[in-house]
């Protein structure tokens, strides 16, 4: 609606109680429609808003205020449609950008934010209740934004960061393979080291913002097998030899493009590696710490938002002569979401305060938080779609989408089987 | 050219559901969210693009109230505002607290900070005075553009494009001068995360009525508080004859 970074503005029928009813007035209201849209989807503001602004500092709140409006503003109202004509809302990604979100745990003097691990989760909570798809790519482009950040040299921060903190130009990260998914230390793709360049031979699978994104972390072979074989190289659009797969069909995630990224010969200059080689791995996993909690974060705000949705469901939808909230079992099972969502919530942010402070637990913290709300948080969205009943099946009603997208939350960045892996082998460790 | 003063109010968030309290002495404001009223927020913006066009230097955001109100005040700084200034009002003073007492600060500070402009929302959204700007201007023996929906600096006037029952006014005032904003006036932006961290240095400075000369005693008591009434349920007819038929029983036509 706006050019300039402006909010979408206030319900027309909220204003009407305020303006004068000249019949030009009238006229210069903005059409009914996207007011009324931003209403049916407007959350009324009440404890589930207090309680997760519970223990943040005066200027957290005023992030996730800040991110909340936007949401509302900017995302709430477009996100059935960019779902389902699958739009890259590049525009509103790029709005989000000019107030600071394009890198946001990102050094300052390369353009970004230089906001903690906790600030940027109660971000990306706030704004996933506006498009969990978007939101989430928006974390993948600032946790690959922040791995060349701390891992690239000065030369890589200066020529890469800036861009895309301003997200005039887009990122996405590149580690799974057809062949090796949870298994990603086996990875294949190939990088032969011939004077001042790479030759990269191999394939990407699943690339979130693949074929529309501008600049590639790519994890790939430069030694031996295993883990300590693999380094990290930045390889930009249009480099010869980089081409993408077909568009995949998604069940969620769709306003995000999902491709192959297929390398043959391709050329990349040897000063585009990130780190040393044979650092590649530990690049990849150091950026999925943060990554793991930037998604059960996306989780969260979709949870939080089908709590308010399904709350507001049954105060309205009367059966058997009375509203659904008299419901005894309804009662308990929204108190049950509720209380699920809180204890997410505080795994998660002790989980982020953990990653902050580099604190000797904070990978397992990380992994337990991912595996723990992802997978409370999808419950709690499919039990609001089940008390929406029938209406809950419908594409006319949001909590399906939230159902849909955050679905895959378990899967990726590495699976929940996987954080299982993770905590296991910390606890038995010699040292854990 | 230099300071410009702006009146920022916390009020009930638009988006929530007023209840009334059960002794009908007002609506239940405890643990409800409050924000900054939305033609406020209008009128900051404005403030700020003013200082961003270089007419002016320095705005200062001023919000009377109880310490809460300072989260209002930040969100101003945050949006552009170079200092804020918090009025300590609380308890009765605070609830009998209107836009006459309000506009009697504004005029005070108006003097002491020597604006030139005085920019507030033309109304706030809890009590729909739409009083204060225009008191204000009174007791400043200033001029006023009110309802403001387009503000453009002409050296020491002000054009001021006016919306009002029949269309829109142009009208030319000089400064010092108190403008209050109305809807069209600007889109108000987000504050950036940058903004939000540097308004932490920001200074707000604390004062009383009393500081400024103003006594707060209101000369308006409110006796009870209702609730409109609730809407009653419609009945559906058939046809229009029908519609007709039951007009003319119930006495409409």
């Amino acid at each position: 609606m706006d050019s300039d970074g402006g909010k979408g503005g206030i319900p027309s029928h909220i204003l009407r109680r305020h303006c004068k009813r000249s019949r030009l007035s009238k006229k210069l209201f903005t059409s009914e429609d996207h007011f009324s849209t931003v209403l049916k989807n407007r959350f009324k503001f009440d404890t589930n808003l207090q309680i997760a602004a519970h223990g943040l500092s005066d200027e957290q709140k005023e992030f996730q205020k800040m991110a909340f409006d936007f949401a509302a503003h900017e995302m709430s109202p477009h996100m059935a449609e960019w779902d389902e004509k699958e739009i890259f809302p590049v525009e509103t990604m790029r709005k989000a950008a000019q107030l600071g979100f394009g890198g946001i745990y990102v050094q300052p003097e390369v353009g970004g934010s230089g906001l903690s691990r906790l600030d940027t989760s109660v971000i990306f909570e706030a704004l996933s209740t506006g498009c969990v798809s978007t939101t989430a790519y928006i974390s993948i482009h600032n946790m690959c934004n922040w791995m060349i950040d701390t891992f690239g040299n000065t030369e890589q921060r200066e020529k890469f960061c800036p861009e895309l903190c301003t997200m005039d130009k887009f990122a996405s990260y590149c580690l799974t393979e057809p062949g090796s998914g949870s298994d990603a230390a086996s990875l294949l793709t190939t990088a032969k080291l011939e004077g001042d360049h790479y030759i990269l031979n191999g394939s990407k699978a699943f690339i979130s913002g693949g074929g529309d994104t501008d600049v590639y972390i790519v994890m790939c072979r430069t030694g031996g097998k295993g883990p300590k074989g693999i380094s990290c190289v930045v390889v930009e659009k249009d480099t010869p030899g980089l081409s993408f797969g077909k568009k995949e069909k998604k069940v969620g995630w769709n306003s995000q493009p999902t491709r192959a990224v297929i390398l043959e010969d391709c050329h990349v200059p040897v000063t585009n590696r990130l780190g040393q080689e044979g650092q590649g791995f530990n690049i990849a996993m150091r950026g999925l710490n943060g990554g793991r909690i930037n998604i059960a974060s996306c989780s969260l705000g979709a949870a939080h938002a089908c709590v308010q949705l399904a709350r507001d469901h049954l105060l309205v939808r009367k059966q058997f002569g009375e509203a659904l909230s008299n419901n005894q079992f309804l009662q308990f099972k929204l108190a049950e979401m509720a209380t699920k969502l809180v204890a997410s919530r505080l795994l998660l942010r002790e989980a982020a305060v953990a990653l902050q402070e580099s604190r000797s637990d904070a990978v397992s913290l990380c992994s337990m938080a991912k595996l723990f709300v992802t997978d409370e948080c999808f419950n709690i969205c499919n039990q609001a779609l089940q008390m929406h009943g029938g209406y809950g099946y419908l594409k006319d009603y949001a909590v399906q989408q939230f159902v849909r997208d955050i679905r895959v939350h378990q899967i990726l960045e590495g699976t929940n089987e996987v954080m299982r892996m993770i905590i296991a082998r910390s606890l038995l460790s010699e040292s854990g | 050219m230099s300071r410009v003063l702006v009146g920022v109010k916390r009020v009930i968030d638009y988006a929530v559901k007023i209840r009334v309290k059960p002794d009908q002495s007002g609506v239940v404001t405890d643990g409800v969210k409050h924000s900054m009223n939305p033609f406020c927020e209008i009128a900051v913006e404005e403030a700020v693009k003013l200082k961003e066009k270089k007419f002016i230097k320095e705005v200062v955001a001023v919000s009377c109230g109880p310490s809460q109100v300072t989260e209002t005040i930040r969100t101003a700084l945050a949006m552009g505002c170079d200092r804020g200034i918090h009025v300590e009002v609380s308890g009765k003073d605070y609830e009998a607290m209107g836009p006459l007492q309000i506009s009697k600060i504004f005029a005070a500070l108006a003097k002491k900070e020597e604006a030139s402009l005085v920019i507030l929302g033309k109304q706030a959204i809890d009590d729909d005075c739409n009083q204060t700007g225009q008191m204000t201007a009174a007791l400043l023996d200033w001029p006023q553009g009110t309802f403001a929906s387009e503000v453009t600096i002409d050296g020491e006037t002000v054009k001021v494009v006016r919306e009002i029952d029949g269309g829109l006014e142009t009208i030319k005032i000089s400064m010092p001068a108190v403008l209050t904003a109305d809807l069209r006036l600007n889109t108000p932006r987000y504050a950036t995360l940058p903004n939000i961290m540097k308004a932490k240095k920001k200074k707000i400075a604390n004062m009383k009525p009393a500081d400024l000369g103003v006594d707060m005693v209101s000369r308006v008591e409110v006796l009870r508080v209702d609730e409109p009434p609730t809407r009653l349920a419609g009945v559906k007819v058939e046809t229009v004859d029908d519609l007709v038929a039951k007009l003319k029983a119930n006495g409409t036509i």
